[in-house]
């Protein structure tokens, strides 16, 4: 493929960053807001080029039907040795072509949006200028030919995502959400780059094709090392998976996304629920093959993932503020592709169900971006009319606002498993995928589809239903039209998305392949999702004392999972009470007390001399000369003596 | 009787001593100006005789003679000019009341 196009949607967003941050206070609201869109709309158009030429064109067909990976560029970006160079490239394959349109998708949508949703706010050019920077990076880390050009995006991602969070920076709560998400992110993207490390001193490669084509040179490669009882290929996956924990939100390191949710509502629709947040999901199905051949790290993967999607979903049930909800329930459904992605193989080189979980988890980020960016754009609407982030202030809106009502509806419906919506062909896949490979994992995923369904529509009737609270002389108004078109092309995707023949496109070994629904699972879902929405129904459609009485009976339970298990407390006690008492206290005072000390001990002996011996220095011209002079004198007579001795 | 380097010397000496002198003594600005342009004469003086007596062929400290005559005359300019300045600032010329300078 030629170059220029692949190079263009990586620089076009970038060149956008620059115009929009350097000339964007010159600019006025809506130029900035259109050249945005105008930018994200090339690279959209761009992206569905590529993608379309990736997928289509025989060129990109191999002989015996499997799609290959083509690297339209790889530049030497360091050279340190022969065998270590850091590069920076350009790679199409299955999974970065999908990427490629659902980010640009997004973006694109997100844009537009956001010329309604952020009009007239204070430092809008900053804002598209950060929501450029954020393309560009995601971009950049889905094309990535190498795992350290990943890691370079992946910071980069990490960091425009801290810019954003941080938009409204005159809020307390925004700027301790930005740095909490930072550190956290942060440090795992420790363990992430040791990873990296590790497996590159090993494999001596940093490069994906490399790796992945024949991932048991790279088993073979760490041989026989091994640190604290396991491999060290188990340890450096973990590790990796460790980075891409941080940024996909699983348990334990979870704890930022929901207070991501500070930022502008956009921009949780674009990076906290559809592109940043699936990239530890990304990550793996990168390195699937090589994940492949590690059965400890897959199961880890499992029991980190499903631990996770069924602990959102608790959380989600009980949450009062809409955004939360939401961002619960992101965390969860990235849980799902995790699971999918870890119960694909079965840890021994071998690929459990054709790579049938592989495929689902790709089919499921897919679908999942669609919808979820249209949950949080209607979302956005509702609290743009009503100016309150919690359901308590809502109720009633159907009335009010039919079009993000019906949209807000076909996301709950797709993300709650019922066909024809998109989430009911992807969940059904990732369940297939599970109860393939265990049916106690099948159950307590299906389970927590359940859960997913009934929070999912716990939301939407207190929102939409309820009960229909006085809105005074303020009523609440639909969304304006640039924010509505967004969440009807979303919409209308999520009707249809489910429809793609993702098997044809995405496998694990590029290989296409059609999918089956396997009805006695699917049959299932569907049944158990509708008994699970049949119970929001009755218990939240209309104003009534079940939902008290459930939280009554069982009020320990309903505390928990309100508090969200209390994590963040255990993270405040860890960090708080044992680490900054234990370990920092003792640093700060011996800083303070012994290097500062030093060095004013030094200060301070200095000024005091100083202080002593100022009185020589008494402005008395004639004084000085004095002393030159008997000084003069003594050294001449000094030199004198030595002369004649 | 023959008149060696010694013989102009001393007075030489004479003159530097007093100046000197009067640098110390005198607390009047520019009483101590003079006496500097004393010290100062006293080593142009000193200039000219080794040149003429130890190096009779060269005249490098005829010229540096002239040159440093110049360049006190420039001094003396400025320092004047200073002594105007405090004057006008303090209305004394007073060395000892001059000590804004000190610590």
């Amino acid at each position: 493929m030629d170059i220029t196009i692949p190079a263009l949607i990586l620089c076009l967003p970038l060149f956008m960053f620059l115009l929009l941050g350097i000339a964007g206070c010159k600019m006025s609201h809506k130029l900035a807001g259109w050249l945005g869109c105008l930018g994200m709309g090339t690279c959209l158009v761009l992206s569905y080029f590529t993608a379309f030429t990736y997928y289509f064109d025989p060129q990109f067909v191999a002989e015996n039907g499997e799609r290959i990976q083509h690297t339209v560029f790889n530049l030497t970006w360091l050279q340190f040795t022969d065998n270590l160079t850091i590069n920076l490239g350009f790679l199409l394959d299955p999974i970065s072509a999908l990427m490629l349109v659902v980010i640009t998708t997004i973006s694109f949508m997100v844009h537009l949006y956001s010329l309604g949703y952020m009009e007239g706010e204070k430092g809008f050019q900053r804002y598209y200028a950060f929501l450029s920077l954020f393309s560009f990076s995601m971009l950049g880390l889905v094309v990535a030919t190498n795992i350290f050009q990943m890691y370079i995006f992946w910071e980069l991602v990490g960091a425009s995502s801290y810019l954003l969070i941080g938009f409204y920076y005159t809020k307390h709560s925004a700027v301790s959400a930005s740095k909490k998400a930072f550190i956290v992110t942060r440090f795992a993207d420790l363990g992430f780059l040791i990873g990296i490390l590790v497996l590159s001193y090993y494999t001596k490669t940093f490069d994906f094709i490399k790796m992945t084509s024949d991932p048991s040179w790279v088993l073979a490669s760490t041989e026989g090392a091994t640190f604290m009882g396991a491999s060290v290929l188990t340890w450096a996956l973990v590790l990796i998976f460790t980075g891409g924990m941080g940024k996909s939100a699983m348990m334990p390191l979870h704890i930022w996304l929901p207070d991501a949710m500070e930022g502008p509502t956009p921009v949780s629709a674009l990076i906290h629920a559809a592109t940043m947040v699936v990239a530890g999901v990304y990550l793996v199905a990168r390195m699937f093959p090589v994940y492949m051949m590690e059965g400890a790290a897959t199961m880890f993967i499992v029991v980190v993932g499903a631990a996770t999607a069924f602990y959102a979903a608790m959380v989600a049930c009980t949450q009062v503020d809409i955004k939360r909800v939401l961002a619960f329930s992101t965390i969860s459904q990235i849980a799902f592709m995790m699971v999918s992605l870890g119960v694909a193989s079965l840890g021994n080189g071998e690929v459990s169900h054709h790579g049938l979980g592989y495929m689902a988890s790709m089919f499921h980020m897919f679908t999942h971006a669609m919808f979820k960016a249209l949950l949080f754009l209607g979302a956005g609407a509702l609290i743009h009319a009503v100016h309150s982030n919690d359901y308590t202030a809502m109720g009633g809106l159907r009335k009010y606002m039919p079009i993000t009502h019906w949209t807000f509806l076909i996301g709950c419906l797709a993300i709650a498993g019922i066909p024809p919506f998109s989430g009911f062909f992807s969940k059904d896949e990732i369940l297939s995928a599970c109860y393939a490979w265990s049916p106690y994992i099948g159950m307590w995923m299906s389970m927590v589809a359940a859960l997913t369904a009934f929070y999912m529509f716990r939301l939407y009737f207190l929102i939409f239903w309820w009960n229909n609270p006085d809105y005074g002389h303020h009523k609440p108004h639909e969304a304006p039209l640039p924010m509505a078109i967004p969440l009807v092309v979303l919409a209308a995707v999520s009707c249809v998305a489910g429809f793609i023949p993702f098997g044809h496109f995405v496998t694990w070994d590029r290989m296409p392949y059609d999918i089956h629904l396997d009805w006695t699972i699917a049959g299932t879902s569907i049944v158990v999702a509708v008994c699970a929405i049949a119970l929001a129904w009755k218990m939240y459609c209309k104003e009534n004392g079940l939902p008290a009485k459930f939280k009554n009976a069982l009020p320990a339970l309903w505390d928990w999972c309100y508090h969200r298990f209390y994590w963040d407390e255990l993270y405040m006690f860890i960090t708080h009470k044992i680490i900054f008492n234990g370990i920092c206290r003792p640093i700060a005072w011996f800083d303070r007390h012994i290097i500062d000390g030093t060095m004013d001990a030094f200060a301070t002996v200095t000024n005091k001399a100083s202080y002593a011996i100022r009185g020589l220095q008494s402005g008395q011209v004639q004084m000085y000369v004095w002393v030159y002079l008997i000084g003069a004198l003594l050294l001449a007579g000094f030199g004198v003596l030595c002369l004649i001795m | 009787m023959n008149i060696t380097l010694i013989y102009w010397l001393i007075p030489s000496l004479i003159m530097f001593c007093c100046g000197v002198y009067g640098f110390i003594t005198r607390k009047n600005m520019i009483a101590m100006l003079i006496s500097l342009e004393l010290m100062l004469n006293a080593v142009d003086i000193n200039f000219v005789l080794f040149n003429r007596y130890l190096f009779p062929g060269q005249m490098e400290g005829m010229f540096f003679t002239l040159f440093a005559i110049a360049i006190a005359a420039a001094e003396t300019a400025l320092a004047i000019a200073i002594i105007i300045n405090i004057f006008r600032s303090i209305k004394t010329v007073d060395v000892q009341g001059i000590d804004k300078m000190k610590f």
